[in-house]
């Protein structure tokens, strides 16, 4: 590993130029976007100089669906990842063969400062499919030469038969499966002395320290936490060691800056602000001054654990209206759409998140307007069912719909008004 | 032979039922027969008041999801098998009852209830043709 952020910067900057270089020449997006500002790959000369570069945000990725951002042929793409978008349309990235051993090489590293050995056993309960999560876990943990079962999301009393059967000594999921899992266990009075976990990896939705506290009192493990975003890589962008005090970022490969969301000014060290990648070293879709939209700040100086790659903090927000569900992001502007697409011409709604035990649950209420109201409950069931259908097909999750009378929505204060996460206060 | 009824959407909260009946109290507004068909998030309240046309403005104007529905009222004979008798006779016709109610007061000694149909005009044919007396508009609101 680097011994100093010395080292580290100059692998960055030579890293660097190669990058911008190779997205000029490969990518016909970043080639007009740096044309039109006058920048040729030669004239970057210091890591400062990053800041004069285009952002690339997620309505980029949108634009040129499904493939129009990757920087190789089809051909040396191997694997396809892909996460939901605002309009129905996922986010699409692709990797190299190199690609998915940077990932593999990457995920490994992090979870080797995590704590992680050969020798463990790791229950990955993360899903396994087009979300990165699961695969993600699945190469970095074989890439250790740890042993993998990897179990996926769902039915919980197997997943706590299997966890006891096989002696896993690692739990990797998403912190609200994890605490659901302890709450299976008190339920079904499996006492944790039949367990041999030791440590879980946690992520892809945001947590807090409080439930950090909970998962480790209920499960006795340590809790480690975990960020990724598969527009970037997937998990394995950054990951907490042992001290459990902010996230190592693998900054040789991602080069992480913080901005003000709003001007888009890059921020000092250890202020707070919007999480910007560049990817350094990725083949399939390197992407430029990658917009996050979540919140951090970033700590250079040195950690107790001894790595000198840069810590984030947890995420603590985002600067966008984008909610975790259950892992899946939605935003209030697919909902929109839907109540739109649905004949509504001015749709008050809110978004109501909840916790059912562990899980999250979604409800969106909706004001009743005219022209779907009935005097038949049948019919208004009926249309809620409807609106239900919608919802699932575009968002990919569960959405209750309540019905509410006109103007009993808060009006005109922007679209954080449309939310209530209830989740926050549990 | 039509009677407008009001209907109401109110969410499951308290108060919402009490502030429709104070605004038709405070507005000298009748009510001759009431219903409510609920879910565990909404209802729906069914009206028959003596003046269904200011009832309507005045719930509107209090931002009320409010509509007026065609229903008709029919005599039924006060004693039992009365409503069965009268469910008989539409019965052949394939009339569709989407819900009905009783009315709280009688015209002379038979019950009153509202019967909500999808094909208004054939069933009150119906009816007449057996006798049932089916009332006009104005005869419910000046109960
Ligand atoms: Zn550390």
């Amino acid at each position: 590993m680097f011994r100093n952020r010395e080292e580290i910067k100059e692998i960055q900057l030579h890293r660097l130029k190669e990058l911008v270089k190779r997205v000029y020449e490969r990518v016909p997006f970043y080639r007009q976007k740096l044309d039109a500002i006058g920048f040729t790959p030669d004239k970057l000369k210091s890591l400062e100089d990053l800041r004069h570069l285009p952002f690339t945000t997620k309505q980029d990725l949108r634009d040129n669906y499904p493939f129009g951002l990757f920087a190789v042929s089809l051909e040396e793409i191997i694997r396809i990842h892909a996460s939901s978008g605002t309009t129905g349309k996922p986010t699409v990235v692709g990797y190299t063969k190199n690609d998915i051993d940077l990932w593999s090489e990457l995920m490994a590293r992090s979870m080797r400062n995590a704590g992680v050995t050969s020798r463990d056993i790791i229950h990955n309960a993360y899903g396994y499919g087009l979300f990165t999560g699961g695969l993600g876990f699945h190469y970095g943990a074989e890439k250790l030469g740890a042993t993998v079962v990897p179990v996926s999301g769902g039915n919980s009393k197997r997943q706590l038969m299997l966890m006891e059967d096989f002696g896993a000594t690692v739990l990797t999921c998403t912190p609200s499966y994890a605490l659901h899992l302890a709450e299976e266990m008190e339920e079904q009075g499996i006492s944790r002395d039949r367990l041999k976990l030791r440590l879980g990896i946690f992520g892809a939705e945001p947590w807090s320290e409080e439930l950090r506290a909970k998962i480790e009192e209920k499960l006795k493990i340590k809790a480690i936490d975990v960020y990724g975003l598969s527009e970037i890589l997937g998990p394995g962008v950054a990951m907490e060691c042992q001290e459990q005090k902010g996230l190592h970022i693998n900054e040789d490969h991602f080069l992480p800056e913080i901005i003000d969301p709003d001007t888009g000014e890059v921020l000092p060290y250890g202020e707070k602000g919007e999480l910007v990648i560049t990817t350094l070293t990725k083949e399939g879709i390197p992407l430029l001054r990658y917009r996050t939209r979540d919140i951090t700040a970033l700590y250079p100086e040195p950690c107790a654990c001894g790595n000198v790659l840069i810590r984030m903090d947890r995420v603590t927000g985002r600067s966008d209206d984008m909610l975790i569900i259950r892992g899946v992001n939605v935003f209030p502007s697919q909902i929109e759409t839907v109540l739109l697409s649905l004949g509504y011409t001015e749709p008050h709604y809110m978004i109501v998140v909840d916790k059912k035990g562990a899980l999250d649950q979604l409800e969106v209420w909706v004001e009743l307007s005219e022209q779907f109201f009935s005097d038949e409950v049948k019919k208004l069931e009926q249309w809620e069912k409807k609106v239900e259908g919608e919802l699932f097909t575009v968002l990919g999750i569960n959405a209750k719909v309540r019905l509410v009378e006109p103007r009993s929505i808060p009006r005109s204060e922007g679209k954080a008004k449309r939310i209530w996460d209830r989740r926050e206060l549990k | 032979m039509i009677v407008k009824q009001l209907s109401v959407f109110l969410e499951n909260k308290s108060g919402r039922l009490a502030r429709v009946t104070e605004i038709l109290g405070e507005n000298n507004i009748n009510i001759r027969a009431l219903s409510i068909a609920d879910t565990t998030d909404f209802g729906i309240l069914r009206l028959i008041v003596n003046k269904p046309n200011e009832a309507y403005k005045l719930l509107k104007e209090e931002q009320f999801m409010v509509s007026l529905t065609d229903v008709i009222a029919v005599e039924v004979p006060d004693r039992p098998g009365g409503l069965a008798g009268v469910l008989k006779i539409l019965e052949p016709y394939n009339i569709n009852i989407e819900y009905l109610y009783a009315f709280m007061e009688k015209s002379s000694n038979n019950a009153l209830v509202v019967f909500r149909v999808e094909d208004l005009e054939k069933a009150i044919k119906i009816l007449t043709d057996n006798g049932v007396k089916v009332l006009t508009g104005n005869e419910v609101y000046s109960l």
